[in-house]
């Protein structure tokens, strides 16, 4: 019997099923946050010249590029919020109440609420507080 | 068997996802539109005298550069990973030039927040 | 034929080693029935259109393992998928995905063994024991520990969802670590220090970037994704706590 085993190609594997397009996005996201770090790297840099240079950088921001962009970056920091929470569970050791397993769609759940309340807390802080 | 180094980048990734989970929405509509479009923020909330102060504060730049440097070891690390998914496949030299950054990153923020001075 | 009668197109893609080149869609008309499977769609193709389609099967009740083929590009258990549920599109049935074809859907399973070996999946007892010293005692909660990672049937349809493995044949894998973490996890078993050396390499737990599709397909509810992420955490523990407690980070 002829045996020749056939090694099929992988390139492009995650544009075959929507659960891997939407595991790259995840991915992407966080490249995203490496962005957002780098913004508010330069924001420092220019806080330490002074002045001037920090509210050249400010004003940078108000343009509408600046402001669409992240109205993009918001979006993306979203869905890494959504998704990171949603994985965090699988990192964790089997956990039981009561003979019962502790489903990981709590922890999950537990992870969005603190983003809202720390997100809330920020807000007000910026908002209201003497910082 | 070899054993794996990963878990320093890792773990540098996940204390970064858990942040930037908590936070990052909120800062980047704070810096990107609620201040610069004046939406849900009054328009100097992030003054020059305001942040200066949070910066010279010890409080205000620990998280400063928590924020900064997890965020880059965090993106470093999906994104080395993220070249090897699109299949490309990095090796040393990319792993240096990529955590690398990071560190570059990290650094200059440390060294910045301390010019910044208390 | 009555009238009532309907039929699918089943696409299956053939490999016939001895006169392909590479794999090849070939179609076939199937009449079936509301509670027909892909399974049995294929044994009639098998019995009445064209005996040359090679394709592995056993049980038809999802437990044997042996079914497991894409079906229209997702990993299932061709016994536990049904034919009324693609009517009337069309059917496309596939090797599983990150696995050598043998022959139409056929896959190579021989790297999955070694891999099964590797993680010596027997209980290693903490000590020597005798009969006289009598049955082990396990308690409910610590059968909960490892009794999902139990449920594996051996079908590699996490090997075929994960691309991690489809990209590099030499990380162990879904299923193998599943299994691993069964044997760490259950309170008999001693082998835990042998088996890490594996956990701790870039082929162990390392190459998984937590995709999760593996735990998606597994028909039996093992969740490979949650054995293989809860031993990142403890591998990274043991990463940096090793020269502070050489014996071991505690479970």
């Amino acid at each position: 019997m002829t045996r020749l085993p056939y090694v099929r190609p992988m390139q492009g594997w995650w544009r075959r099923n929507p659960y891997y397009v939407r595991y790259m996005l995840m991915e992407t996201t966080s490249v995203i946050v490496g962005l957002y770090a780098g913004i508010l790297l330069v924001g420092v840099w220019r806080l330490s010249q002074g002045q001037a240079a920090y509210e050249a950088w400010l004003a940078a921001l108000r343009q509408p590029w600046a402001v669409a962009l992240h109205g993009f970056m918001l979006l993306a920091m979203l869905y890494h919020a959504y998704t990171w929470w949603k994985v965090l569970p699988k990192t964790l050791p089997l956990i039981h109440v009561g003979g019962k397993p502790v489903p990981g769609l709590l922890l999950s759940a537990a992870g969005w609420t603190a983003t809202l309340v720390i997100s809330a807390a920020v807000y007000a802080a910026v908002r209201w507080w003497g910082l | 068997m070899k054993r794996s180094n990963a878990p320093i980048f890792w773990s540098l990734f996940g204390a970064g996802g858990v942040l930037s989970a908590l936070l990052a929405p909120v800062l980047v509509y704070i810096t990107g539109i609620g201040v610069p479009a004046g939406t849900g923020m009054p328009s100097d909330a992030l003054a020059y005298p305001r942040v200066l102060a949070f910066a010279q504060n010890p409080g205000g730049k620990v998280i400063l550069f928590a924020v900064i440097a997890l965020f880059l070891w965090h993106a470093a690390h999906r994104l080395y990973h993220c070249l090897h998914d699109f299949g490309v496949h990095p090796g040393l030299p990319s792993k240096l030039l990529l955590y690398g950054s990071a560190f570059a990153g990290s650094a200059a923020a440390a060294a910045l927040l301390l010019t910044i001075g208390f | 034929m009555p009238d009532n009668e309907k039929i699918i197109e089943i696409e299956v893609l053939r490999y016939r080693p001895e006169q392909d080149a590479e794999p090849v869609l070939q179609t076939y008309q199937v009449p079936f029935t509301d509670d027909m499977s892909v399974l049995q769609g294929l044994q009639y193709i098998k019995d009445y259109l064209d005996g040359t389609v090679s394709f592995r099967w056993s049980c038809r009740m999802a437990i044997c393992g042996s079914c497991g083929m894409m079906v229209n590009g997702k990993p299932e258990l061709s016994c536990k998928t049904f034919l009324r549920d693609y009517y009337p599109g069309k059917l496309r049935v596939e090797a599983l995905a990150h696995l050598p074809i043998e022959r139409d859907l056929v896959v190579s399973v021989g790297d999955f063994v070694k891999k099964l070996e590797s993680v010596k999946p027997y209980i290693i007892p903490k000590e020597a024991r005798s009969l006289d010293d009598g049955e082990y005692l396990q308690t409910p909660a610590q059968l909960a520990q490892y009794e999902q990672f139990s449920s594996c049937i051996n079908c590699l349809l996490c090997y075929a969802a994960c691309p991690q493995y489809g990209m590099n044949p030499a990380f162990t894998g879904p299923a193998a670590l599943a299994l691993l973490h069964r044997y760490n996890a259950d309170s008999r078993d001693g082998g835990k220090a042998e088996r890490m050396e594996l956990v701790h390499s870039e082929e162990g737990v390392w190459s998984c970037t937590l995709v999760g599709y593996c735990s998606e397909v597994c028909p039996k509810g093992v969740d490979p994704a949650r054995a293989i992420n809860m031993n990142k955490t403890s591998s990274a523990a043991d990463y940096f706590l090793r020269f502070v407690l050489p014996k071991g980070v505690v479970k």
